[in-house]
């Protein structure tokens, strides 16, 4: 058993939302930089050439790559040997969070209640995420998600025999409708299976995949192929200003459902991917 | 893409021969405005009371910035999905702005309102923030400051690059220009 005082992830978290908000991963940059390549609209060119110069002066000055800091999605992967003393362990999360958003000049977007909207100005409370996974050790990492991209996902059951094509349809539609809503080039992270709360967070968790690796199972590997491929087709473009590149990647999560169901859900990710890990 | 260098604000007459796809450069004062403050605008006109700005020539530009961190002018800026302030626009034109500098697509009836109004929704660029924030050189809270990053600022721009998303005769730039590139 390793205890951990809960105050530990305080500057942890602190610092992962100023790092994820001021860095962009060079896998996202070097991501931009393969769109440019292919991209044939000297519009979107343009653009992108403007997000790489956007994100390589963000680092440098410690300034937000975007002005939307987002909401602070955490999520943490507990290892079932660890067992937690001193206050609790969410508020300390939101105390790490209150803390950077506040040191790092990160905009402060959430209000207190959805219907009569409050700013809680200091971007609390975080949505958070925790796992038990094997270990000693906890895994965090802080994501913090845009309003642009996170508004268009989707979600729908399908019935077991639409199968892989009812799949491809339900996410492709997903994103024509979104359209240069959520900020494109995007990353498209879909949940397969589950029920329908496990289904949208394996869709989150799909889009901290880094850009370009595949899924191991052939079968995923091959559909996130033939998704990009479509998607790219829809002319939709950097920012919905046209293009032939609309998706940077898509990362597709599956997990074991019920007899009755094909559950599908469609997380979007703006360009601007932000997320940064660290472990205790 | 042809380019021009204008100053705020804006006529109607200004934008008249503007095109969708044109490049602007714009200089001058232009106000932030977005859900929040929009929608307070709106509850204001419907109590018959004043708003504190007078549109007339505007130009609003729906963003909510960053704090600004000490030794910088202005904190990381761009524009928001212009979709939601949709249900404002006429509004908007009825008060006499001229420009709506935003993101991303929107509802058909704006090209329309565009066309009746004379005016232009203009495109920004979503998530350039850190650049962007290069081009205010001056910023300032002139209504609503409860509302933090959704209050409304006045702010100095200078050649704050944007691209002409629809023009006054209802032309929209990425229905143009997706029609280019779609293969499906």
């Amino acid at each position: 058993m390793r205890i951990i005082n809960t105050e530990a992830v305080v500057p942890v978290i602190r610092d992962l939302a100023i790092k994820a908000c001021y860095e962009l991963d060079d896998n996202v940059i070097d991501a931009y930089r393969k769109a440019l390549k292919k991209e044939e609209s000297p519009y979107s060119r343009d653009t992108l050439q403007l997000l790489i110069q956007n994100a390589e002066y963000a680092k440098k000055e410690q300034i937000a790559v975007c002005h939307d800091t987002g909401t602070a999605v955490v999520m943490m992967e507990i290892g079932q040997e660890v067992a937690w003393e001193g206050k609790s362990l969410i508020d300390q999360i939101n105390e790490g969070i209150r803390q950077g958003y506040r040191d790092g000049y990160l905009r402060k977007s959430i209000v207190r209640d959805p219907l009569d909207r409050v700013n809680t100005n200091d971007n609390t409370p975080a949505v958070i995420h925790t796992e038990i996974v094997e270990g000693d050790k906890v895994h965090i990492t802080v994501m913090p998600k845009g309003g642009g991209s996170e508004n268009m996902g989707s979600f729908t059951t399908l019935v077991p025999g639409e199968g892989i094509e009812g799949v491809k349809k339900f996410v492709l539609d997903s994103v024509k409708y979104a359209g240069g809503k959520t900020c494109p080039p995007i990353i498209v992270g879909v949940g397969v299976g589950g029920t329908m709360d496990y289904c949208t967070f394996i869709a989150k968790k799909a889009l901290l995949r880094p850009i370009g690796q595949r899924h191991p199972k052939a079968l995923y590997a091959k559909l996130e192929e033939e998704l990009i491929e479509e998607i790219n087709k829809m002319g939709i473009g950097t920012l919905g200003m046209g293009g032939t590149v609309t998706a940077l990647d898509v990362h597709i999560e599956y997990y074991p459902c019920h007899i009755t169901a094909l559950p599908v859900a469609v997380n979007l990710q703006c360009h601007s991917s932000r997320h940064a890990s660290a472990v205790i | 893409m042809k380019e021009y260098h204008l100053s705020l604000p804006l006529s109607k007459e200004d934008v008249k021969d503007l095109e969708i796809g044109d490049v602007l450069y714009l200089t001058g004062y232009l106000y932030t405005s977005r859900d929040a403050a929009h929608k307070r605008f709106e509850q204001t006109l419907a109590a018959g009371g004043e708003l504190p700005i007078d549109f007339t020539n505007q130009t609003i530009f729906y963003a909510g910035p960053c704090p600004t961190k000490p030794g910088r002018t202005m904190g990381s800026i761009a524009p928001t999905t212009s979709m939601r302030m949709d249900r404002y626009v006429e509004m908007t034109f009825k008060l006499g702005i001229t420009a709506m500098i935003g993101k991303g697509d929107r509802s058909k009836y704006v090209a329309d309102l565009c066309r009746e109004y004379g005016g232009v929704y203009l495109l920004s660029i979503g998530g350039a923030s850190a650049i962007i924030s290069n081009q205010v050189k001056a910023c300032e809270v002139v209504a609503y400051e409860d509302l933090g990053t959704e209050s409304v600022k006045k702010l100095y721009v200078e050649n704050l690059r944007v691209i002409v998303g629809i023009d006054t005769k209802g032309n929209v730039f990425q229905d143009r220009e997706i029609q280019k590139y779609r293969r499906i």
